[in-house]
């Protein structure tokens, strides 16, 4: 396959993630905004705003976190690479480039969610609220990933897509549980205490698994059974050692489909057995934030390892 | 309107065999149905994208071509007649770029001008004494026709180099066949669908003589900002062969590579669908990124084919266009079965007076121009706009050739009103390779607006599906 149009399914793949993930934020904060706060602690926007790495850009442009102005910036806001709109037209018109390596179905489904973007876009903002816009991504997100799961032939591309899901929600699953760490928790002291417990839910809401989670571990919500819920437990489907272990599966079929194995494999095989020996009790003794830091390192290197090996189309 | 032949009326005699079944079908089809079909048409061209993509002028950028259901109907023996000349024609167009390129026989014998050939800006300097495989210049001729009578088809122009429209000669047919598979039914219509098919058998029937094992076909495109875009994407996918951009590829040695996730792959044959200036910046324009460095010494060292020849658009030119019933006369002893529209051509001066004299009846075209721009259409021209170009024609007279504006038939056509005449052209597109072949259809464009002759997609014109009745 061309380089180049294993480069763009790769990238579909990210946007298609990453816009799933921002719509989730957005339902997320909208929830706590409903909330009334007594506690006088900063936005909780703000915090969600910094898990995905777009405060700058909103402060830049619009200042205090009025809910409208955030819903104009996560979702349809183009000067925001990562809102949905921008990541939607983003993977569309990747797929409109590589149109040959997919199906008339997962292009159909690229195509409609584009299509019907644009129809949000023109309509009233007043007449949209915002749960209706959340269900809406996740819904397209879900046609996605269903017209590649029923459909797509389970060649290269197909793993080429697939190591693309898997990274960004990798760094995406990170990302969010780092902030939790830094923003949303202010104090140390407050381990432990029922607000802190009250935000780690939140984190869980913010990645649809609350509820797998209760049917996981049971009882009592804590930040270790949280981060271990999120960082080594495999039936979780956001946990980092899921992800690891999905990107280690689409890397071997490469490696098998082209008679080759290399940089790459070598270096997710070391990821996972990392997370296969780890423990939440010496991830937060080495500093949740420091082993995230260091993951989400990993994560992007193994990234450019995966360019240069398939994506960048160098000569061998 | 009566000076106006109608496919389906004729001159007024009642409705022509071939659109009998047709005429049923209009008069007893619901004036709801026909709104809803249209809706539902536009509908599926937006979902599949089929789409003309145009970037840079606001609006929408996916723009649809607008598609009119009311189909255009060839009988068997109609066709038979355009598909003899449009062989014919390639015949003659590649046998005289082979010419050009080589000894220039046509020129010796005093029937081709030497400076309309060897000054014209489409003369590739890099192809000469070169002799592609097959001896195949133009490999997808696309021939634009129009009717006047029963009886009576000329050419307007020939297209040698890049040809656009056949995904929706292809897409029409689907459209119509999803839409109304009664009228299949009904009407034995040839199938058009192995175009792709021939096209590919076409392409690597072209493959040069280092070639190993089944040639490796690709089709180079500018990218996704380019408006013909959805059809490179369109035909790769119904070839199976790989759409590539200039960054893909890559010379080494003697080969043109493309840069895989397995590494380099060796490239054959390369249906390019971008011009000449762009193929080579070594070669040609040293600013573009859209080409290979390296590709036209490959090209001419025999290690990779180019379909269409760099250098074939000096056989589409408008100037020589002229002189094709003479290629014809001269190469296959034969008389050009088409005809030519009677052409003035501004670089002479007789000729030049006349254009001059009679602007308001005539239609100037500029020599290289294309897509219905930078063209006169004298008789809707207003004063104005007749006494700006009468200027632009005295400054470089040999610039535009012009033509008498031709009755061009009508088929009734949807519009606001109901149904009404409008006038169409016709684009087959006959392939060479080794063999010369074409499928039994084309691509019919229409002019919307009332009157219009004009019937470019970028002119607001339309296109209808085009049938061809079994015998």
């Amino acid at each position: 396959m061309l380089s180049r149009t294993a480069n763009n399914l790769y990238w579909i793949a990210r946007y298609m993630e990453r816009a799933d993930t921002v719509a989730r934020l957005l339902d997320v904060g909208s929830r706590i905004s409903l909330i009334p706060s007594e506690h006088g602690y900063r936005s909780e926007w703000d915090s969600l705003l910094q898990a995905s790495g777009m405060a700058e850009g909103f402060t830049a442009k619009y200042g205090d976190p009025v809910q409208r102005n955030l819903e104009s910036w996560l979702f349809f806001d183009r000067d925001n690479p990562s809102s949905v709109a921008s990541c939607l037209t983003a993977a569309r018109e990747n797929a409109r480039i590589v149109r040959t390596a997919m199906t008339a179905q997962v292009w159909d489904a690229l195509n409609m969610a584009f299509q019907e973007l644009r129809q949000l876009e023109r309509l009233e903002r007043s007449t949209l609220d915002q749960s209706t816009l959340t269900d809406w991504v996740t819904r397209q997100s879900a046609l996605v990933r269903g017209a590649i799961d029923a459909n797509l032939l389970r060649d290269d591309g197909y793993n080429f897509l697939n190591l693309g899901y898997y990274l960004e929600r990798a760094d995406n699953t990170a990302r969010l549980l780092d902030v939790k760490y830094y923003v949303l928790l202010p104090r140390l002291d407050f381990v432990g205490s029922g607000l802190d417990n009250y935000q780690w839910s939140t984190l869980l809401r913010a990645m649809g698994a609350q509820r797998a989670f209760h049917w996981a571990y049971g009882g009592e919500i804590t930040a270790g059974k949280i981060a271990d819920f999120l960082i080594l437990n495999r039936q979780s489907p956001r946990a980092l050692i899921t992800c690891i272990a999905g990107a280690d599966n689409h890397l071997a079929r490469l490696a098998k489909c082209y008679r080759k194995d290399g940089a790459a494999q070598e270096r997710v095989r070391a990821m996972l057995s990392d997370l296969e020996s780890e423990t939440i009790d010496r991830i937060f003794d080495e500093g949740l934030h420091e082993y995230l830091s260091r993951f989400i390192g990993s994560v992007a290197e193994l990234g450019s390892v995966i360019h240069e090996v398939y994506l960048g189309g160098e000569i061998s | 309107m009566g000076v106006f032949f109608d496919e389906m009326n004729g001159s007024g005699g009642g409705t022509r065999a071939p659109y009998a079944r047709l005429e049923e079908w209009l008069a007893t089809m619901p004036k709801e149905l026909r709104s809803l079909k249209q809706a539902e048409a536009e509908a599926l061209f937006r979902r599949i994208g089929i789409t003309f993509a145009v970037y840079g002028e606001g609006g929408d950028p996916d723009r649809l071509i607008p598609f009119d259901m009311f189909p255009r109907v060839f009988s068997g023996a109609e066709w038979a007649r355009l598909d003899r000349g449009v062989k014919q024609r390639a015949k003659a167009l590649n046998m005289f770029l082979v010419d050009v390129y080589g000894r220039g026989e046509i020129i010796r014998a005093g029937r081709v001008p030497a400076n309309l050939v060897y000054q014209n800006a489409a003369y590739e300097k890099a192809a000469v004494g070169f002799v592609p495989p097959k001896g195949v210049y133009s490999h997808i001729v696309g021939i634009d026709l129009v009717r006047t009578g029963p009886e009576e088809f000329f050419v307007l122009e020939d297209n040698c180099r890049t040809p656009s429209g056949v995904s929706y000669m292809l897409e029409n047919r689907e459209i119509m066949m999803r839409m109304f598979p009664g009228l299949f039914r009904e009407n034995r219509i040839e199938p058009i669908d192995s175009y792709a098919e021939i096209l590919r058998r076409t392409l690597a029937s072209v493959a040069p003589a280092k070639c190993q094992g089944d040639p490796k076909v690709v089709i180079l495109t500018p990218g996704h900002f380019n408006s013909a875009y959805y059809e490179h994407s369109f035909l790769a996918d119904l070839m199976g062969v790989e759409l590539v951009e200039g960054q893909d590829l890559f010379v080494d040695g003697e080969f043109v590579y493309a840069r895989t996730t397995e590494g380099p792959k060796r490239v054959d044959v390369i249906y390019r669908r971008i011009d000449d200036a762009f193929l080579d910046p070594l070669c040609f324009r040293p600013d573009s990124m859209l080409g290979v460095p390296g590709l036209m010494d490959v090209y001419r060292a025999g290690g990779v084919s180019i379909c269409s020849a760099p250098g074939a658009g000096v056989a589409d030119d408008k100037a020589i266009y002229t002189y094709v019933p003479e290629m014809i006369r001269f190469y296959l002893g034969e008389e050009p079965i088409l005809n030519n529209v009677p052409t003035w051509k501004c670089a002479e001066r007789d000729d030049l007076k006349y254009v001059l004299d009679n602007l308001s009846e005539l239609v100037v075209k500029e020599v290289h121009g294309s897509g219905g721009y930078g063209m006169l259409v004298g008789p809707t021209a207003s004063k104005a706009e007749i006494k700006a170009f009468r200027a632009q024609l005295i400054a470089n007279p040999s610039n535009y050739i012009a033509q008498p504006t031709l009755a061009l038939s009508t088929v009734p056509t949807f519009v606001d009103e109901g149904v009404a005449p409008r006038h169409v052209d016709l684009r087959p597109y006959c392939l060479v390779g080794e063999r010369i072949e074409l499928v039994k259809g084309g691509l019919t464009r229409v002019a919307l607006r009332e009157g219009s002759l004009v019937v470019n997609s970028s002119q607001g014109g339309g296109v209808k599906d085009t049938w061809v009745l079994a015998e």
